[in-house]
């Protein structure tokens, strides 16, 4: 049947078939999340409507609002560092979730790499699980545990531990606690990805010309793992950095943070321009991390070949 | 347990094992005060009133929650089956040698993972307002569609890729024609993907709770939305007990896809 066909319209037909099967997905993804956030990034320099919405008027409004306060009398800008931090408290709060992932996620992920092969599977399933599990139901869990008048703070009343109860819940504390929470297996992952390929004739190698244990992990096991680690930075940095759920539960309103900002512009305050600018300026910081890190990816990937 | 040579065992740091255990805690420890909660009797968290199952029946004869778990099955089995169906499709288009075009598209599939839920979320409703699509359960479904998609793709995909070429040579040796080979010996094979593909697509849906948050509208609720209104006004053990509901259905599905992948990598092997 097919054998008929001259090789160049059968290759032709060929592509039309992948265009046509690949097709639905495709214009699904562009339609509905590549257009609206076009609209969003055109909607950051338009006038907000009085009851949401936009009004067709160009401005750059949204952008300014970010460094500078209108006065009410003369319309003159005052620089307002209000904006700026919550996004550096942002910055924060996401850069320390990373570290003490990091610092709880690789000896986890080196233990589990180190275990027999047929333990492996088992921790691997141990740590994916939280994961799939609801990130709202996680978070709600933890609110439950840590409040003021939950059970740990009963508990360690009871044994006599503290005096009064620990303030967890509501403070910045609490939403780092909620962020580790909700992205830890992101850095487990893949850091057990690269050591469980890692050669550890390596470390014997090092023992040998008499490194000690702590000399071989800093100096051999961690530059060799560094793509696993950076992975993982990045699976827990970026989604804490818009979080949501882990601020708003945690925080208690109090410690906003970039994703709060954003949904609140929506919802109770009713500037979607600015609510827009927000998130392009969030989507913007996503973007420059992803194409720095696949950049050092190109670089490394060229130096190893 | 049982260690070997320790002493010697070039692999071992002290205290990772003990770090490795914190985590654990650490991750499942406050599911399961939450899910020991939820089972008991009366409202303190003080004090053991007895083992009880009041707060589940109080949980299924609530009409808000029965309305929003009806809703979430729903969209989670439209929702997810649209994915997978076209996600096996893209799968199937993009399989194979590279072609122009083939990062472009695998970077489309993936662009719902990398964009922050938070900004989607508001790019939906703002789209949806605009081009004037009704928020409710229709506009949840379609924007449940896209992040479903790369969910139900990656593992559908690992698992093409898995297939060599050479079982359908070998078909074609037996004079099956393009469909046959594709009907009795690509898709069988393909199977275990499709039903991982769609189970982590169902999880998905099923869980999500920012985007749905924003393109809900007013009358629209699912049981993520439906918890989250509780948890407003207080933790009360109703929600502990909805709670491990939905963390138990949660856990049997990605256990059952995992079960699926072990035997997926046996049958391969």
């Amino acid at each position: 049947m097919s054998a008929a066909v001259p090789p160049v319209r059968k290759e032709r037909n060929n592509m039309r078939a992948r265009a046509a099967l690949m097709s639905p997905a495709l214009l699904i993804i562009g339609g509905f999340l590549v257009a609206p956030l076009f609209v969003v990034l055109v909607y950051s320099f338009l006038t907000p409507g009085t009851y949401g919405g936009v009004i067709w008027e160009w401005t750059t409004d949204a952008y300014v609002q970010f460094l500078f306060e209108k006065d009410i009398f003369d319309e003159t800008l005052i620089f307002s560092t209000a904006y700026l931090q919550i996004y550096s408290r942002s910055f924060v709060q996401a850069a320390a979730s990373t570290a003490i992932c990091f610092l709880i996620g690789f000896p986890t992920a080196y233990f589990i790499a180190t275990r027999p092969a047929a333990q492996r599977n088992m921790w691997v399933l141990l740590v994916t699980v939280p994961y799939w599990i609801n990130l709202l139901i996680r978070t709600i869990a933890m609110l439950f545990l840590v409040r003021d008048n939950g059970p740990l703070n009963h508990l360690l009343l009871s044994w006599g531990i503290i005096d009064e109860p620990i303030h967890i819940a509501y403070t910045n504390f609490g939403v780092g606690i909620g962020l580790v929470y909700s992205y830890l297996p992101f850095m487990v992952l893949p850091i057990y990805a690269t050591i469980e390929r890692f050669d550890f004739r390596l470390v014997e190698a090092a023992f040998d010309l008499y490194a000690d244990r702590w000399t071989v992990l800093w100096k051999i096991i961690l530059p060799l793992c560094a793509p696993g680690v950076i992975a993982g930075s990045l699976l827990v940095f970026i989604p804490s950095l818009g979080a949501f759920i882990a601020p708003d539960l945690l925080g208690g309103g109090k410690n906003l943070m970039i994703g709060n900002l954003i949904a609140m512009q929506f919802q109770a305050s009713r500037n979607w321009p600015f609510g827009a600018a927000a998130a392009m300026i969030l989507m913007t910081i996503v973007l420059v991390t992803l194409i720095f890190y696949a950049r050092r990816q190109g670089r490394s990937t060229v130096r190893l070949h | 347990m049982r260690r070997k040579s320790t002493a010697h065992d070039v692999k071992r740091y002290p205290g990772f094992r003990a770090i490795t255990w914190a985590t654990m805690v650490f991750l499942y420890g406050p599911i399961i005060v939450i899910a020991i909660y939820s089972f008991n009797e009366i409202r303190s968290i003080t004090v053991w009133g007895g083992f009880s199952l009041d707060w589940y029946i109080k949980a299924f004869n609530n009409d808000l929650i029965q309305r929003a778990t009806m809703n979430s099955l729903i969209i989670a089995v439209s929702a997810s089956t649209i994915a997978t169906v076209f996600a096996t499709f893209a799968a199937l288009g993009m399989r194979g040698r590279r072609y122009r075009g083939k990062e472009a598209a695998f970077g489309l599939i993936s662009l719902p993972l990398i964009v922050p839920e938070i900004v989607s979320a508001v790019a939906s409703l703002v789209f949806f307002v605009l081009v004037g699509i009704p928020l409710g359960i229709g506009s949840i479904m379609l924007a449940h569609v896209v992040f479903c998609i790369p969910f139900a793709y990656l593992p559908i995909n690992a698992r093409l890729e898995g297939i060599e070429p050479y079982y359908e040579e070998a078909a074609r040796d037996l004079y099956a024609d393009g469909r046959q080979s594709f009907v009795h010996v690509v898709l069988p094979m393909l199977f275990p993907g499709i039903i991982s593909g769609f189970i982590l697509a169902f999880i998905i849906s099923l869980d999500d709770f920012i985007i749905t948050n924003f393109v809900a509208g007013p009358g629209a609720t699912t049981l993520p939305l439906a918890i989250y209104g509780l948890v407003r006004t207080g933790l009360t053990p109703e929600i502990n007990a909805i709670s491990t509901m939905l963390l138990l259905v949660s856990i049997f599905f990605v256990t059952l896809s995992f079960l699926i992948g072990r035997w997926q990598a046996r049958t391969q092997s």
